[in-house]
């Protein structure tokens, strides 16, 4: 590696990059291009990657949950208790908490971005489940459904509204903390960030990198209405 | 209803409509007192038994009894003979169409695949499913347009229509209506009960039917149960008989004092001896009640009436007095 890059101040490519590096510019087209491929593109798809676990696992845990909260109603205030803890703990605190166990690895950071979706997961799936009529109940069971058809055919349709409501939340907010997973792991968004940070706060990739985690929870959360629409049409009509 | 094969259905269970029969059916909730008490009366096959009574007589109860939503404490209730406790619970249920008050809907389900839903569990493929709602709907008196609808775009009225097809979809032999047309407004009321009646005419189910209302209870009812508080039957016979001569005190302070003129209302003109046409009075269809005749007969000061048939031809004439012979 040559000499420059190691003492002089940090600004990427000094006394290399084009004008618009050197002097820290807003916007830097130059650089977006050459650095496409090697930071932008590969933080994107490990941001997506990492989100996108935390909210499936998130989801299924919480699924779970909201099944044994709804079933045994004693449970569900000890449920939503613990679940409320767990999203006031800060994210940094409870890195540092996880690092000594779990160490410096994806497990840390998946821990705790599950740990934050899983309150707005299991409180939109409870109320949506515990919002089913109570007629449509009955006469489901005076048909013959048994408790299996009763839940797949009319309790879960009917609550998806709710629970995709929780999805999209939860799905933004995850994408949106999943930039400090770099704190722990050199993955994701948050990583050029950090990188941007370090080098007398280089503007330009810091304004590409959050523009992409932005337009990731855009898209993200456009993608679930367009799933919500589709799973329940029924919902606009009336 | 043609077209209609038989469905699979538990042994015993095979005819278009069942006898279903009460025997002693008791339910008791822990060691309080019987919320149905020892009930034990027969529906003949294709008859509509209303249960009529104050609330407490446990008219919902022994109702509920007959698909097992609540299980008898002791007795039975037999369809055609086979017990309802020998009979798999959703089996027994998928071959009882069920109808209730707050008509349960699916809100996320078309019209269509509402009236489909008992059939989907035996295992109909859609196109049956369609024929057969198509079908349906027209029995209820609803467009075809309907069926692609959701709940949420129907009148309270037109819901329950639906939820009578949907009771209907699998050509149950038996019906249970839990205070139906309760919580429609009264005019959409009379109607639903009119075409009820009528369809009745062409489905000929042995029905069930819960009501507190002693006047929809004399019209709908081939035979009325009266329970009174703490679920004892206190007379099960037809709405004649029950207008003419109550059981006791009770029954007569429940039909209520102008009960000679509701039995005005279960005989029409056309059962009378008409006397030979003759001109004045105001006209009316052989189909009038006699309850209707006569008070239109006050409204208008008039002492005769003229009788017309279908046709609006006048057949004869009638006079205050016989409507009252």
């Amino acid at each position: 590696m040559n000499a420059v890059v190691a003492a002089g101040p940090v600004i990427p490519n000094f006394g290399q990059g084009s004008k618009c590096e050197q002097t820290n510019g807003w916007w830097c087209t130059d650089w977006l291009h050459a650095h496409w491929g090697d930071t932008l593109q590969p933080a994107l798809f490990q941001h997506i990657e990492l989100s996108l676990i935390a909210v499936s696992i998130g989801f299924a845990l919480a699924f779970l949950l909201a099944l044994v909260g709804v079933r045994y109603r004693l449970l569900d205030a000890p449920i939503g208790i613990f679940a409320d803890f767990l999203y006031t703990i800060p994210s940094l605190a409870l890195f540092q908490l996880l690092v000594p166990l779990t160490g410096l690895t994806v497990t840390t950071v998946e821990i705790a971005l599950v740990s934050y979706t899983l309150l707005i997961l299991y409180r939109n799936m409870v109320e949506g489940l515990r919002a089913v009529p109570a007629d449509a109940l009955e006469a489901a069971r005076g048909m013959g459904l048994t408790r299996r058809q009763t839940f797949m055919r009319v309790e879960l349709p009917l609550a998806a509204p709710a629970i995709i409501a929780g999805l999209r939340i939860a799905t933004v907010s995850t994408i949106s903390i999943a930039t400090i997973v770099a704190f722990v792991i050199p993955k994701g968004l948050g990583r050029p960030i950090f990188t941007a940070l370090g080098q007398d706060v280089f503007k330009t990739e810091i304004l590409a990198a959050g523009a992409l985690a932005v337009g990731l929870a855009l898209f993200a959360d456009g993608l679930l209405v367009l799933g919500q629409r589709v799973v329940t049409p029924w919902s606009r009509a009336g | 209803m043609g077209q209609t094969e038989p469905m699979s259905r538990p042994e015993g269970m095979r005819s278009a409509a069942a006898e279903l029969v009460f025997d002693a059916a008791t339910k008791r909730y822990g060691d309080g007192a019987p919320a149905v008490d020892h009930l034990s009366l027969t529906v003949p096959a294709g008859e509509i038994c209303v249960l009529v009574g104050p609330s407490g007589g446990g008219k919902t109860t022994a109702l509920k009894l007959v698909n097992r939503l609540i299980e008898l404490t002791s007795g039975d209730i037999r369809i055609d003979g086979t017990s309802v406790n020998s009979l798999d619970v959703t089996e027994l249920r998928r071959s009882i169409g069920y109808v209730i008050q707050q008509v349960g809907l699916f809100p996320h389900m078309t019209i269509e695949t509402n009236i489909g839903t008992v059939p989907r569990l035996f295992g109909r493929s859609k196109e049956w499913i369609r024929t057969r709602s198509h079908e349906l709907l027209e029995l209820v008196g609803l467009d075809q347009s309907y069926a692609k609808r959701y709940p949420a775009q129907l009148s309270g009225g037109e819901r329950q229509r639906v939820g009578l097809a949907r009771a209907l979809a699998a050509n149950p032999p038996v019906m249970l209506m839990d205070e139906p047309f309760g919580a429609i407004d009264p005019i959409v009321r009379t109607r639903l009960q009119d075409e009820f009646l009528r369809l009745q005419q062409e489905v000929r189910k042995t029905v069930v039917f819960v009501t507190h209302d002693i006047d929809e209870a004399i019209k709908v009812g081939d035979r009325i149960a009266i329970l009174r508080q703490g679920g004892k039957l206190v007379q099960y016979d037809t709405p004649a008989a029950i207008l003419g001569t109550p059981a006791d005190d009770f029954v007569a302070e429940f039909v209520g004092a102008d009960r000679a003129l509701k039995a005005l209302a279960l005989r029409t003109l056309g059962e009378l001896e008409l006397r030979p046409a003759a001109d004045g009075g105001p006209r009316l269809p052989r189909s009038t009640t006699l309850r209707d005749a006569l008070a239109l007969l006050i409204a208008e000061h008039a002492q005769t009436l003229a009788v017309t048939d279908g046709a609006g031809t006048v057949v004869g004439s009638l006079t205050r007095d016989d409507l009252l012979r």
